[in-house]
């Protein structure tokens, strides 16, 4: 019952994110504000992650090739596949539940218990339009955030493997190269849209309809980087039996 | 003026306000007094329009917030201010960026005007130079003051205060407490205060009313709770020793 209670709240929630708009000279500062702090702020911990990441991918494959009759070009095939198909979008968005969805919980749940979501209201604002709206139009950068995951962890295959000794450089990008499909870089990228309204929503319902105080903040975002990452993981296998299946 | 009539308001299972009704006067500082979970902070919450009530009503100089259109209600809120109970200041703006926010909100002036008006509320609230610190940057007291000035700023007709000096040392929250029936009086404003402080009972207490598990059980002003024989509010008021002495002191004089 409490589950039914609280997804139809999630989506009335949804709807109140579009109601009522903020003026546009109060909304402006506080969509800057929201890419400063959700996409430009994330950029350093994701370039960090996918080029290490992208280095043991290519390691590993290349590790695992112990038949001499396997071309070479096959780790840099198999690293950029699974990069651009499930790393870059799926596992940096895991990453970023943690980031980006504990610091929208605990700023909006802060926000709550503090009652300074009550001083929008007496002021006739749409305090869901103007807390969540700039979140959302922030994370439709998020699509930038994944390229940069994926080009990083690319190149860091690239640079683990010629430098680790495991292949050339030609061999490596002519597998990059390999049997390139485009609908797996629009199935990324749907899967990348998808994931950016998880993140800027599920953690923003966690913040907005907290109870209690400063405890129940910290408690509000664990629960809330559950819930994200369980979401994110769930419709991940939804996307790919129907978009790949 | 603020009249209620028969306030109910629930939340869930629990009945919290099981019928009020009671006025509020222009210009005056008119106290909400009761223990804590006596429902103050909700029957405020109620006046402000951010709670919704399921019977009675509640009326802004003749007009129910309920039956007033969407613009209506809008024009209402911008004539209301409310202090909250911790202040609540917008803690990623400064605090003159706070002071300015209802005006950005509910008017079209320029910044120069919204500057001027702000100075001239920083000042009345006795804040000269503190425009550029941060809400974390400043003590209670201080945080307080901008509450204030945020709350007074768009020139409301309705003021309402939660538990205004919580928090605060005797000194300061007297100083509060003055500075909130001086702006009262001066711009002829309804303010209500929800307070359990009886210095600020016996200081601007105007009009008093005492809630009791959801009822009103007991309405007077500073004058008269030093008369009644209502033993729950003597038993709430004169708690202390101290207070029980101001009584009996107050009770002899008023013999001679
Ligand atoms: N949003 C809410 N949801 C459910 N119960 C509430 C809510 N706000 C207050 N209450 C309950 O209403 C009662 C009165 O609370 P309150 O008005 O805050 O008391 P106080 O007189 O101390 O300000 C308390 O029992 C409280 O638990
Ligand atoms: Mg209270």
């Amino acid at each position: 019952m409490t589950y039914l209670h609280n997804i139809g709240t999630y989506f009335i929630m949804i709807k109140d994110i579009f109601r009522r708009p903020t003026k546009w000279s109060v909304m402006k500062p506080l969509i800057l504000k929201d890419i400063d702090d959700l996409i430009i702020g994330s950029l350093g911990i994701v370039a960090f992650i996918s080029f290490f990441v992208g280095g043991v991918v290519a390691i590993q494959t290349s590790l695992n090739m112990t038949s001499p009759i396997m071309p070479k070009y096959l780790v840099g095939f198999a690293t950029r596949q699974s990069i651009i198909l499930e790393f870059a979008p799926t596992f940096i968005s895991i990453i970023m539940a943690g980031k980006v969805g504990s610091f929208i919980t605990s700023s909006i749940g802060t926000m709550r218990v503090t009652e300074q979501i009550d001083a929008l209201e007496v002021m006739g604002i749409n305090a869901i339009n103007y807390l969540v709206f700039p979140k959302f139009i922030a994370l439709t950068l998020y699509p930038f955030v994944i390229s940069i995951a994926m080009f990083l962890g690319i190149l860091g295959g690239l640079m683990a493997c010629v430098y680790g000794g495991y292949g050339t450089m030609e061999d490596y990008l002519e597998g990059v190269q390999l049997d390139f499909i485009p609908f797996h870089f629009i199935y990324a990228f749907i899967k990348t849209f998808v994931f950016a309204f998880l993140l800027a929503t599920i953690p923003s319902y966690y913040g907005y309809f907290m109870k209690g105080g400063a405890l129940e903040v910290g408690k509000a975002s664990t629960t809330s980087f559950v819930w994200t990452s369980v979401l994110v993981i769930i419709v991940n296998f939804l996307l790919t039996s129907l978009l790949l299946g | 003026m603020i009249e209620v009539k028969d306030l109910h308001k629930s939340f869930e299972d629990a009945h919290i306000l099981k019928g009020i009704s009671t006025s509020f006067e222009k210009g005056q500082t008119n106290l909400i007094i009761g223990q804590s979970g006596s429902g103050k902070t909700v029957f405020l919450k109620c006046l402000l329009g951010l709670f919704e009530y399921e019977e009675g009503s509640i009326s802004y100089e003749g007009r129910n917030f309920s039956k007033l259109s969407r613009n209506e209600k809008t024009e209402l809120r911008s004539e209301m201010g409310m202090v909250f109970q911790g202040s609540a200041l917008f803690d990623s703006m400064t605090i003159a960026e706070n002071v300015m926010f209802p005006l950005r909100m509910f008017t079209k002036q320029s910044m120069s005007e919204m500057e001027d008006r702000v100075n001239i509320v920083l000042k009345r609230v006795n804040l000269d130079n503190a425009h550029k610190k941060m809400p974390s940057e400043a003590s209670g007291g201080m945080q307080k003051r901008v509450a204030i000035a945020r709350a007074i700023v768009n020139r409301p007709k309705f003021l309402f205060c939660d538990e205004p000096n919580s928090g605060l040392d005797p000194k300061t929250a007297i100083v509060i407490d003055n500075l909130i029936q001086e702006i009262t009086e001066e711009f002829d404003i309804t303010t209500v205060i929800n307070t359990h402080d009886m210095n600020s009972v016996m200081e601007i207490g105007k009009k008093i009313v005492f809630l009791k598990d959801g009822l009103l059980e007991w309405e007077g002003s500073n004058k008269t709770i030093f008369k009644t024989e209502n033993e729950a509010v003597t038993n709430f008021v004169y708690s202390s020793e101290l207070f029980r002495k101001v009584r009996r002191m107050y009770l002899e004089e008023d013999a001679q």
